[in-house]
């Protein structure tokens, strides 16, 4: 399916997706309230299904916490790129998508352990890499350590 | 505020106890932990405890420079290493606009075959070796060898060499690669049906692999189990097929699928993959161009603020750089999608009601490295 | 008849030495110094066999795996064992906090008492066995079951996850095992009509059984070797000792001399289980006869009858080795299938066959 054709079947499933222009990929920002039905329509509906769930990031950009969502679709070959972000620092909280796509499961857990961002739902939310009893959230950009960290 | 958060404690069954299998162990390849609920000799639960080996690579990606993190990939999934080596520079060169030389793609392009040989050569001398067949590890390791001398001789290392470069390679390669590689391919050709031999037709090997860790090609999507893997299960994810990079999309090479989605397919597809990269370096190793061994590069490497996604074939699956970048030398944010995360994922989805045995089958059959995991 | 040169000269010496002591002690005594010294030899004999059996395993290995083997201990490295075996004896021996230490401690004494009991019944040169029973088979089979108890001891006493694991799949193999052994010598036995080991040797003078029996002597012959594997927990069915799952399986948690116990009565069942093979099978120490040459007959005889029997078994064990080394192993389950649904089936079809050809006179 090409890319206007995929743009317009996208607006039409998801109308409060915002187009960021400019990337790689078709890429929309997705307000946090509607990620699991946005999901659930983009797998299930015949023209995108979106199967291939890719990558699962987070990011601390400053003023907000973004996770951002690489799809693709094994029967069309082609890729989306979704995004949510929160302002919240204290307590952010997305839902989770490992029902829809069970890779989810390992990518946000890792997301928790490194960011803090919790997800509603998820079977078994906690650490991955570092100890239970870790303080912190290492990939923030405040994340302030002195004995495991060397600043030059 | 400190947080604590509280490990759930697997419940009990009657009759059901738990083994810690690591994380030192010697089939779980590297520093994995598995707590297993077993009833009997059968598998109830799984539950993998990684990040023993987790060096923060992200964390550090976000203040080096851009060939500096090519060193930080060379450890990250340690057989795979020029590939790995190979994303950073295509990220780069794809975000510069940078067209690099015809003569270093097809070097690249031949590395990273003999680095995918390489790979599978040391994972079937494992696997054999795990499942009891002590002697598959010493030939496996054996001519396992020869690729390392090549590499040796053309990049100086044997091991995690970061020979590429932003833009090319570091040096040129030795006079006497071509020779060596033909000869060596020759002399592989001959050993492999050795392999073929000992393990592939021994009906021992084929009742321990045949059925056992099933996984549908739907489950592969899922999970997102992609590589050799997931191609046991005719998840057709090959990236040189579907987002060809280097010379992919000019030589003549088949995606290896099979249906049957159990250990043995995984096995086929990897012995198969080992043909088919011999057949790949065979159609370029005469035809390499003279020309430079690197385009001309600024000193400092500034991409352009924006988001950059790049991805390769690893010898273990799809492996995804996502960078965004702020315009300056430092990525603002870096992040390795590897695929032995997402095919540990699955290990407790298809060992249920397996024996201890078939776990360290299955186990050996995904092909986990576990620095991959952790980073 | 056969090899009269050298039964003549092991006769005189045992009858010198018999003659000599009683001449010179009260019998009572002549008695028991003879025990003590026929004990001695069978344990030096016992030592020395182990130690070169290990070396020679590792060399054997070596060879297959493309690489040398020791070669730097003595030469050849001949010497690497006894320096392995001072060194074990050097070691701490690791005592478990809630372990059983009775039954820990006696695990590895009944193993070795178990292996070494058998060896006292088989014949290395006409009249050269320590007991000569007229049920020597029967014997042989039922001491070397002793085996099982001490592996099992050894799991449970061990207070380990792993260990228990171990023996439990040991013990199952072990005695399931034991069933098709014992069969398959049922069938030569048919054939031969005698239990006793010197009977049995004597009645191979023009012919081993294996070939006199031809088609269910040969198949016994194979099934055996595959039972007498799996009884001795060699090779592909090794799964109670399994390196790569189960770190040591039941011997896990034992250092020092008590594991050189359980890693020395493992290769002396396994030299035990091939004297079995090449006495009742391939002749023991009768050298290698066809009816009817008698020229050919007494060129083999200058052979001495000790170097046939060593020949033979050193074949049989070489066999044992090859396969550790080339096969994956088999899972429990598996392993109890091939015994209970292949082998088991076969051995009594193989005795029903030897007996009607006993019956109609249709062997050499």
């Amino acid at each position: 399916m090409d890319l206007e054709k995929l743009k317009e079947r996208v607006l039409t499933l998801v109308p409060e997706a915002e187009l960021e222009e400019n990337n790689q990929f078709l890429t929309f920002f997705i307000p946090a309230m509607k990620l699991h039905q946005t999901a659930i329509n983009l797998k299930e509906d015949e023209d995108t299904a979106f199967d291939y769930l890719f990558c699962q990031s987070g990011t601390d950009m400053g003023k907000y916490l973004m996770v951002v969502y690489h799809l693709e679709s094994t029967k069309f070959h082609h890729s989306l790129v979704f995004k949510v972000k929160t302002e919240d620092r204290q307590n952010p909280v997305f839902d989770t998508v490992c029902d829809i796509w069970r890779t989810a499961e390992f990518h946000e857990r890792e997301i928790f352990d490194l960011l803090g961002i919790r997800f509603n739902n998820h079977p078994d939310l906690r650490r991955i890499f570092l100890d239970e009893n870790w303080v912190g959230y290492p990939l923030r950009k405040d994340y302030q350590d002195e004995v495991n960290i060397v600043e030059l | 505020m400190k947080e604590v958060i509280h490990t759930p404690v697997p419940s009990v069954e009657e009759e059901e106890y738990h083994i810690n299998m690591g994380p030192q162990h010697p089939s779980t390849h590297g520093v994995l932990r598995l707590v297993v609920t077993l009833q009997g000799e059968i598998v109830k639960k799984l539950k993998p405890h990684c990040g023993y080996i987790h060096r923060g690579m992200e964390k550090m990606c976000e203040k080096d420079t851009y060939p500096q993190i090519i060193h930080l990939t060379d450890r990250m999934d340690y057989l795979s290493a020029h590939i790995n080596n190979h994303a950073v520079c295509l990220l780069v060169e794809n975000a510069l606009q940078i067209e690099v030389p015809e003569r270093v793609k097809y070097i690249r392009t031949i590395m990273d075959e003999l680095c995918r040989i390489q790979s599978h050569q040391l994972w079937w001398a494992s696997f054999g070796m795990d499942l009891g067949g002590l002697t598959c590890f010493f030939y496996g390791l054996r001519d396992r060898e020869k690729i390392l001398d090549i590499w040796e001789e053309s990049t100086g290392a044997r091991f995690l060499q970061s020979y590429y470069t932003p833009g090319g390679l570091m040096w040129d390669i030795h006079p006497n690669f071509q020779k060596r590689t033909k000869e060596f391919l020759k002399y592989f050709r001959k050993k492999i049906k050795d392999y073929e031999r000992i393990l592939s037709g021994n009906v021992i090997f084929r009742e321990r692999s045949r059925k056992i860790g099933l996984m549908t090609k739907e489950e592969a999507i899922s999970y997102g189990v992609t590589g050799p893997s997931g191609r046991g299960s005719g998840f057709s994810c090959d990236v040189r097929k579907h987002h060809p990079y280097g010379l992919y999309d000019k030589v003549d090479f088949k995606e290896i699928l099979y249906q049957q989605g159990d250990t043995l397919a995984r096995y086929m597809v990897r012995m198969d993959e080992m043909y088919e990269s011999m057949h790949i370096i065979d159609q370029l190793i005469d035809n390499i161009p003279q020309g430079d061994y690197s385009a001309k590069m600024k000193a400092v490497i500034k991409l352009p603020a924006g988001e950059y996604y790049q991805r390769v074939e690893t010898a273990r699956g799809d492996l995804g750089l996502y960078c965004i970048s702020d315009g300056n030398k430092t990525p603002y944010r870096l992040k390795f999608r590897t695929p032995s995360f997402s095919n540990l994922s699955i290990l407790d989805h298809i060992s249920r009601d397996l024996k201890i045995a078939d776990l360290v089958a299955i186990g050996g059959s995904l092909d986990l490295v576990i620095p991959d995991i952790d980073r | 008849m056969a090899s009269n040169i050298y039964d003549n000269f092991v006769y005189s010496l045992t009858q010198w030495i018999h003659n000599g002591l009683y001449h010179m002690l009260p019998p009572v005594w002549a008695l028991v110094v003879e025990l003590t010294i026929i004990g001695l030899v069978f344990l030096i004999f016992y030592a020395l066999v182990g130690l070169f059996l290990v070396y020679a395993e590792r060399k054997v290995c070596a060879f297959m795996q493309n690489r040398i083997g020791p070669n730097r201990v003595g030469p050849y490295g001949i010497f690497q064992t006894i320096a392995d075996f001072i060194k074990l004896l050097m070691k701490e021996l690791v005592t478990i906090k809630n372990s059983d230490k009775l039954l820990f401690n006696l695990a590895p004494f009944i193993v070795i008492i178990a292996s070494f009991m058998a060896i006292a019944a088989i014949p290395f040169a006409k009249g050269l066995h320590a007991i000569d029973f007229d049920i020597g088979i029967l014997y042989v089979i039922a001491v070397s079951s002793l085996g099982v108890v001490g592996v099992l001891l050894a799991g449970w006493s061990s207070n380990n996850k792993y260990s228990l694991i171990g023996a439990m799949r040991s013990g199952a193999q072990i005695i399931s095992y034991e069933l098709s052994v014992g069969m398959s010598l049922l069938t030569i036995i048919i054939l031969a009509g005698t239990m006793q080991f010197s009977e049995l040797v004597a009645g191979q003078e023009y012919g081993w059984y294996i070939f006199k029996g031809h088609i269910p002597a040969f198949i016994a012959f194979v099934v055996f070797l595959i039972a007498s594997t799996a009884e001795t927990n060699r090779g592909p069915f090794d799964l109670a000792e399994a390196e790569s799952e189960l770190t040591a399986g039941f011997h896990t948690e034992y250092s020092g001399i008590k594991f050189a116990f359980f890693f020395l009565a493992e290769y002396m069942n396994m030299f035990i289980v091939a004297s079995i093979a090449a006495t009742v099978f391939l002749g023991g120490w009768m050298p290698f006869h066809v009816w009817g040459w008698t020229g050919f007959n007494q060129v083999m005889d200058y052979i001495p009858p000790s170097i046939w029997y060593i020949g033979k078994t050193g074949f049989v064990i070489f066999l044992m080795m090859l396969f550790k080394w080339t096969f994956p192993r088999l899972r429990i389950d598996q392993l109890l299938t091939l015994e209970w649904k292949y082998l088991l089936p076969i051995n009594l079809f193989n005795i029903l066959l030897m007996a009607f050809i006993v019956l109609m006179g249709w062997h050499f």
